[in-house]
């Protein structure tokens, strides 16, 4: 019965959006629903990475703590989104904070037990990752145009075109 | 024959409003007794007494008051920093294409906005609040650099209400924002969106090409997207040539294209 | 049939109808524009050589007046000046008031006109009568203009107005249009009339009618003309040269060469980008606005946030692609007319036939 609901949940989640009956099967089996109140930390930079996130509600914050600066947002992951790729790179460590700005319901994944079956199971590690690169994609993408500070004020003050 | 040269005509300095520290908008009404007829995505060029002309685009229209919301980068638009209500300011304009605001109408519209390109979407989302029962599905994509950059945000609460889909997010996040921080892409790519729907985009010339592929691959029609270009419009009427983008004069033809019009022009350096 | 020894009634006559006459004059070793009274101000037995980069007048002592062709001065300044003022402004504490600049044409004899620049003052009438068809200062100037077209004789290496189709002679767009036939026994004019204004100076010329032997001389002119211009350039693809090469290696290799001088633009008798300057007195009360001539060579000629042309390369490819592609789709026709000047006149000698035929693998008109 449990089984039966996170299927559901999952198959309602955008991230994973048409996925297989079978990888389907495989991932609910290693997922389970949470709730962080706001302020509360999903993962914490260095920690074990052993889970990912699918956000089904709420926001949630990657901040990196700089001295002097306090903790700076450097994204944010909103509801519909995924949470975490640090479970698939080697070490298997997360890169940054995570902490909800508002209340979160989230699925968790756990990536111990999918990161066992990926060697053997070509068709979920296909369908993983092939989803994380195109999120990883957007993401990077963002960071670049991000980088650009492109709405910010022309240098050139002899222009009158903003 | 004695023929006078085109001059601007006076205009009534109505309202100065401050926006953000380098941003601010002044509201003008004709001086001159005569009306003025302006569209959405139109622009005027505004004179700063002594300093010479600058493009800006009309970001509200409301009977013979016409807004602009003006950054202060150059030698011009500093001096339009100065103006006072009361004062008189010289225009010339409107000039160029505007937003499809007509062929939206019935359908779902799509705006994305970045920077201060949000100013010459106002007019439109102001006619889409105004008449919002002509439209459908209306979803707008703010982006912009941080909290302390973002415009026009009792717009954006009176837009919410009138049932457009405001969705803000900023570069760089800051301790006074709750909202979202990434680029306008993002929340773009996570979003549903009609196929059919009409895009609006105005930004960043780099933020538009990205937002449209964004759009593009989401499915959208590319007869249906529309850019507005960005250049050093300086006499309005197609004859100074500033303004040229490969086969286009922007002054004349646009500021607002047709995607497929302009994107091949877009992906040339240096154009 | 107008004998070479009553030129200058042409010219008296033009003057008493009002025109202020402006001729090719030699000046400084250059085939330039002033102010002619007589046929005797005219540049007589001289002859130009034309190559990129490259030019010189020599006296050649032949019986002709116009055995030239265009020198670095095209016409378009009579039309356009390179500077205007637009309006006036005043202002009184709040209020400003403007005034626009009513320009002072004058009645202007155009005297020697080449085919090539006939069709270059026609491309400028429709480029400044597009946006608000006869209200511009340039269509106000050009009604008061009267064009007198010479057909050319002796054309230089570097005209190529044959492949334009605006040359050697001028098929309309004047008022009155010449050929000279000159030679050790007989100098004489064989004129045309192209307007209501032409035929109205025509009729007070009280001429002899040219018999069929002037007009195959002047025929044969022309046809000689035609023979002698070795330039061309491939029309079609030049028109597509924007659509088909925006990136060709070539660019960089012309940005390599190109100083960026703006002589290009400065000589083209079609270019006609301004820009506007303004001035404001001391005391702050009276500002001005005027009108100079521009070049897309200059670094901040596009912005958008920013230098759009940083490059020269990119800079010279917005002029010569605008010149022979984009120009169509503006104003629905080339904006070149094959004169030659911006190959003569570029210091670094770089020749915009031959640029377009390495560009589009063809070699143009063959020599």
């Amino acid at each position: 019965m449990k089984t039966q609901r996170m299927d559901q949940l999952i198959g309602a989640h955008p991230f994973f959006e048409h996925l297989s009956q079978a990888v389907s099967e495989i991932v609910s089996g290693c997922g389970e629903n949470q709730v962080f109140e706001p302020g509360e930390y999903l993962a914490r930079e260095g920690q074990a990475a052993d889970h990912f996130f699918l956000l089904r509600s709420g926001r949630v914050s990657l901040e990196v703590s700089v001295p002097g600066k306090g903790a700076l947002i450097v994204e944010t992951i909103e509801t519909g989104d995924v949470l975490g790729w640090s479970w698939l790179v080697e070490r298997y460590r997360w890169v940054f904070d995570a902490r909800a700005v508002e209340p979160v319901r989230a699925i968790a994944l756990d990536g111990r037990c999918l990161r066992e079956k990926l060697g053997h199971n070509p068709a979920l590690a296909n369908e993983l990752y092939s989803r994380f690169v195109r999120v990883l994609a957007d993401r990077l993408t963002g960071a670049r145009m991000r980088l650009m500070d492109m709405y910010s004020a022309p240098d050139d003050t002899s222009s009158d075109v903003p | 024959m004695s023929l006078s040269q085109p001059h601007p005509r006076p205009f009534r300095v109505c309202a100065v409003s401050d926006q953000l520290e380098d941003t601010w908008t002044v509201e003008l009404a004709p001086a001159d007794g005569k009306r003025v007829v302006a569209a959405p995505g139109q622009f005027n060029m505004l004179y700063a007494f002594g300093a010479g002309e600058a493009p800006i685009s009309v970001s509200r229209i409301h009977a013979d008051v016409l807004a602009h919301t003006i950054r202060a980068v150059g030698r011009v638009t500093r001096g339009l920093r100065q103006l006072v209500v009361g004062d008189t300011v010289g225009l010339r304009g409107p000039f160029g294409v505007g937003w499809p605001v007509e062929t939206m109408s019935g359908g779902d519209v799509v705006v994305v906005a970045g920077g201060l390109g949000i100013a010459p979407l106002r007019p439109v989302l102001d006619t889409v609040a105004r008449e919002r029962s002509r439209f459908g599905r209306v979803q707008l994509f703010y982006g912009t650099r941080d909290r302390a950059s973002l415009l026009f945000q009792d717009d954006l609460k009176t837009w919410t209400q009138q049932n457009i889909e405001v969705n803000v997010i900023v570069d760089r996040g800051s301790p006074d924002w709750r909202g979202p921080v990434g680029f306008v892409t993002q929340p773009l790519e996570a979003a549903t969106i009609n196929r059919s729907a009409t895009a609006l985009i105005c930004g960043p010339e780099v933020m538009m090409r990205f937002a449209a592929g964004t759009l593009l691959r989401k499915g959208l029609n590319p007869e249906h997207l529309h850019l507005s270009i960005e250049r050093n419009m300086e006499c309005g009427t197609g004859q100074c040539g500033h303004c040229q983008l490969g086969p286009y004069l922007v002054c004349r033809d646009g500021p607002v294209f047709g995607y497929d019009a302009v994107s091949d022009c877009l992906a040339i350096r240096e154009l | 049939m107008l004998p070479a020894q009553e030129f200058d009634l042409l010219l008296g006559t033009l003057a008493k109808a009002g025109y202020e006459l402006v001729g090719p004059t030699l000046r400084h070793g250059v085939i330039g524009l002033g102010v002619i009274e007589r046929a005797e101000d005219l540049p007589k037995g001289v002859a130009d050589e034309h190559a990129p980069g490259n030019y010189r007048v020599r006296s050649d002592g032949s019986p002709g007046w116009f055995g030239y062709v265009v020198g670095q001065e095209s016409w378009k300044r009579y039309l356009f000046p390179p500077e205007q003022t637009l309006f006036r402004a005043e202002r009184d504490e709040h209020v400003v008031r403007f005034a626009g600049e009513t320009p002072e044409t004058r009645r202007r004899a155009l005297l020697g006109v080449r085919g090539c620049d006939v069709a270059a003052i026609a491309k400028q009438a429709r480029v400044f009568d597009a946006y608000d068809p006869g209200s511009s200062a340039y269509g106000a100037a050009l009604a008061q203009t009267f064009v007198v077209a010479i057909d050319c004789s002796h054309p230089a290496a570097t005209c190529f107005c044959t492949s334009m189709g605006s040359g050697p002679a001028a098929d309309e767009g004047f008022d009155l249009a010449l050929t000279e036939i000159a030679s050790d026994t007989e100098h004489y004019f064989v004129l045309r009339t192209g307007s209501a204004s032409g035929r109205r100076i025509a009729e007070k010329l009280t001429l002899e009618p040219a018999t069929r032997l002037h007009r195959e001389a002047a025929s044969a002119v022309s046809g000689r003309a035609v023979e002698l211009i070795e330039r061309g350039l491939d029309k079609q693809a030049a028109k597509r040269l924007h659509a088909d090469h925006p990136e060709h290696p070539r660019w960089e290799t012309i940005g390599d060469r190109c100083l960026s001088c703006g002589n290009c633009t400065m000589v083209c008798p079609t270019c006609f980008c301004s820009r506007r300057e303004d001035t404001i007195t001391i005391d702050g009360t009276s500002a001005e606005q005027r009108l100079v001539w521009d070049s897309c060579f200059n670094r901040d000629f596009s912005l958008a946030g920013g230098i759009v042309r940083e490059s020269i390369a990119s800079r010279y490819r917005q002029w010569m692609t605008h010149k022979l592609s984009t120009w169509h789709e503006q104003f629905g026709e080339s904006g070149c007319v094959g004169c030659g000047r911006c190959i003569t006149w570029c210091p670094a000698g770089i020749d915009i036939t031959q640029e377009l035929a390495a560009m589009a693998g063809d070699r143009g008109a063959p020599p």
